[in-house]
């Protein structure tokens, strides 16, 4: 359960979020609105990468701004530009870097590795560089290196955005199969209409909440 | 632009543990440097990191492009000083030049970056009652070994933006928006590794 309390965020004197109170339990959650319309900020104060200036956020009861190590091992992050998470010079070194602290003995990494690159279609690509992936191939590298962690949640800010169609059908297809609470920032609009609530963000507030159908329909009426 | 990264094999080289590796690099590099001060040690040198290179198999493709940049630094290095000091100091430095970087870039051809690392960990372990933190010392080494083709990615980007506007690309127009860009890039990278928990 993701919990926000009244929070409202400040960047100086710019009010980027205002007032927000939810409670998210549903296990897929969509994100939609204007660019510059507070959700980014959303979605990083639920894995506590800023904390909000008033109110508090909670995951499971951990709140974000003082329990932020033990958030971030329950929420992963996936970040629009793949380029700026690959750490490691080859795509299988990358997923293990996740693993580095997990104190799991090598073999074991090495199996969970193999198998989060399976599951994502990088399977053979263990020894390849990761500069020489195309870009899907880099935001599915990105996802792998979040998922070999095994997040309760994970929140994606616009994974699609740089992505052609085929890699964002086969981005949608992988997270539409995660037994995971996942809250998804996005513009697309076909993807948020699969999930099962869905909140429309306009400047920094939560104007609609609800089914897909109808808060996608008042997004629309938003932007016309 | 790309730094070398590991290529497969079985040599022996490939083999030898990275702590052992980078122990014997270490070794070499101070032999090297105060070893190989005249053109007989200067010569042997240059033959043992020629057999080093060719007991490890590595492709001559990827040995030319990992040793080309410092082949053309050595020339132009060794013909300055030519000039200056004469052919036998040309020899000596130019030598010692080269097989300094050539021994280096063949553990990081023959060894996997996460195993650098983990010997990296383990080495420092001690000087932990010093203050460093080897797991932070070995990260630096891997965002520095990452960060090259990254930065060279965007100087291209930036290059291919200027010429798409009629400018011509040079240090001047695209040195400030490639800081620019590097720093928005370091940004990124140091939130994504706050999102992954590096730092708790």
């Amino acid at each position: 359960m993701i919990r926000l309390d009244h929070v409202t965020h400040r960047y100086d004197d710019r009010v980027v979020l205002d007032d927000v109170d939810l409670e998210l339990s549903e296990r897929r959650i969509a994100v939609v609105g204007a660019n510059g319309s507070g959700k980014s900020t959303f979605a990083r104060l639920i894995n506590g990468l800023i904390v909000p200036s008033q109110g508090s956020v909670t995951v499971d009861g951990l709140d974000t701004a003082t329990q932020g190590a033990e958030v971030r091992r329950r929420v992963g992050f996936l970040f629009t530009n793949p380029e700026a998470q690959i750490i490691m010079p080859t795509v299988g070194e990358d997923v293990a870097f996740s693993l580095r602290r997990s104190g799991l003995p090598a073999d074991q990494v090495r199996t969970k590795v193999a198998e989060t690159l399976r599951a994502l279609d990088l399977a053979g690509l263990e020894d390849r560089p990761s500069t020489h992936l195309s870009g899907g191939q880099k935001q599915l590298l990105a996802l792998a290196s979040v998922l070999v962690l095994e997040p309760d949640v994970l929140v994606c800010d616009e994974p699609t955005t740089l992505l052609d169609l085929r890699h964002t059908r086969q981005v949608h297809g992988i997270l539409a199969a995660l037994a995971l609470q996942l809250v998804l920032v996005t513009h697309d609009l076909d993807l948020a209409a699969d999930s099962d609530r869905v909140l429309v963000f306009d400047e920094g507030r939560v104007v609609a909440d609800g089914a897909p159908g109808e808060a996608i329909a008042h997004y629309r009426g938003l932007v016309r | 632009m790309s730094l070398p990264l590991a290529v497969s094999g079985d040599s022996w080289l490939h083999r030898m543990p990275a702590g052992r590796k980078l122990l014997a690099l270490l070794v070499g590099e101070v032999i090297v440097a105060a070893a190989a001060r005249s053109v007989a040690a200067a010569t042997v040198a240059v033959v043992v990191a020629a057999a080093l290179w060719s007991l490890a198999r590595v492709p001559v493709r990827t040995a030319w492009r990992s040793l080309r940049l410092i082949l053309l630094v050595a020339t132009l290095v060794g013909a300055a000083q030519w000039w200056y000091a004469g052919g036998a100091p040309a020899f000596v430095v130019t030598s010692q030049l080269v097989v300094a970087v050539a021994i280096a870039v063949l553990v990081t051809l023959t060894t996997r970056t996460s195993d650098l690392l983990d010997a990296l960990d383990r080495g420092l372990k001690p000087l932990r009652h010093l203050g460093v933190d080897p797991a932070r010392v070995s990260l630096t080494l891997a965002l520095a070994v990452t960060s090259v083709p990254v930065v060279g990615g965007l100087l291209g980007e930036l290059r291919q933006a200027a010429r798409a506007r009629g400018i011509r690309p040079g240090p001047v127009v695209l040195g400030v928006p490639l800081v620019v860009r590097t720093l928005q890039h370091a940004d990124q990278l140091g939130e994504a590794l706050a999102a992954r928990g590096v730092d708790d």
